[in-house]
């Protein structure tokens, strides 16, 4: 029962890489460009299922954006200028990798924050471990003294 | 723990109960990302004209000298039917006209879909494989655009108007333009 469980996993999974793969979309002929429309498709997100890249979704969408990739790039612009051309129309959202600008400061600082945080809670547990800090000498002489009394008795 | 340092866990919780109950009361679509097309000039096109005869549609249509709507569709569409009678009250309704674009739409389909359900639009344009929605940064249809009378982008619907979208947010933003 299990293995045949695992082998219907093993179709499904299978089936699903071939389906990413069997785009009905026509690869540039030059393989140099061809290469580099793949590597960028990799880098824009589907805006229809939002957390894939184009070059993973079989949306109508994406279709149509890889077919602008292949065609800026065929014509000969650089990856940047067609990552140019996405984002005014569609935005930063369109990079699965969010450039660093006033806007996502916070975003990729905030592992730096949380790392800071941390440090400032690890110090002060430490410092409370420590105990309580050491008597002056003024609160010595009035426990001394204190110590005495109770001796007198 | 100290005098403060006492009432933190209390904060955090009463900030984060602040930061979900914002969220939650606000009527924002987490799916929904805001264009950045709005305050650019609208993109320069020529498409075929919806109604065989007339002459194609281009983007001197939308730099009327009065605002304008404009309304990515498709008879495909189901939420696009579901805002439609919203549309045809628009057009009907208020003084604005309302400029449809078919997206990646047979044009006989397209026009049996204004046939029956009415067709709102002053002008309609076909957009067959869809080059001109992406130029306009749209992901899907429906969506819709303001268009002020320079043919300057004010704003822009993501999804059908349906419910009380029209009077809370279409309506207003159009008769700030008025």
């Amino acid at each position: 029962m299990l293995r045949w469980f695992g082998s219907i996993l093993i179709v499904v999974t299978l089936s699903i890489t071939v389906f990413a793969v069997a785009v009905d979309d026509k690869p540039l002929k030059d393989p140099v460009k061809e290469a580099m429309a793949r590597a960028l498709m990799k880098e824009i997100r589907c805006l229809v299922c939002q957390n894939q890249s184009i070059e993973d979704s079989n949306a109508d969408l994406a279709r149509d954006l890889r077919q602008i990739v292949r065609e800026r790039i065929s014509l000969g612009d650089s990856p940047d200028n067609v990552r140019a051309y996405l984002v005014d129309r569609y935005g930063d959202w369109v990079l699965l990798e969010p450039p660093v600008n006033t806007s996502t400061y916070l975003l990729w600082g905030s592992p730096f924050l949380l790392l800071l945080l941390v440090a400032y809670g690890v110090m002060r547990s430490r410092r409370e471990q420590a105990g309580p800090a050491p008597l002056s000498s003024e609160e010595q002489e009035k426990l001394n003294a204190i110590l005495r009394e109770g001796d007198g008795k | 723990m100290n005098g403060f340092g006492r009432f933190i866990p209390l904060l955090i919780v009463v900030v984060l109960v602040g930061v979900f109950l914002s969220v939650m009361m606000s009527d924002r679509n987490p799916k929904e990302i805001k264009s950045v097309m709005i305050g650019k000039p609208v993109p320069t096109f020529e498409i075929p004209n919806l109604f065989d005869g007339q002459s194609a549609l281009t983007d001197a249509r939308l730099r009327s000298g009065k605002p304008v709507i404009v309304n990515f569709f498709a008879s495909w569409c189901l939420p696009c039917r579901a805002e439609h009678e919203n549309l045809v009250t628009l057009a009907s309704g208020y003084t604005v006209d309302v400029i449809g674009i078919a997206y990646k739409d047979d044009p006989e389909a397209s026009r049996d879909f204004l046939d029956e359900l009415g067709n709102p639009y002053a002008a309609a344009g076909v957009d067959r494989d869809g080059r001109l929605a992406i130029d306009w940064g749209v992901s899907g249809v429906p969506e819709t655009f303001l268009i002020d009378g320079e043919g300057v982008i004010r704003y822009r619907h993501w999804g059908p108007i349906v419910g009380d979208s029209l009077r809370v947010q279409l309506l207003p933003q159009l008769e700030e333009l008025q």
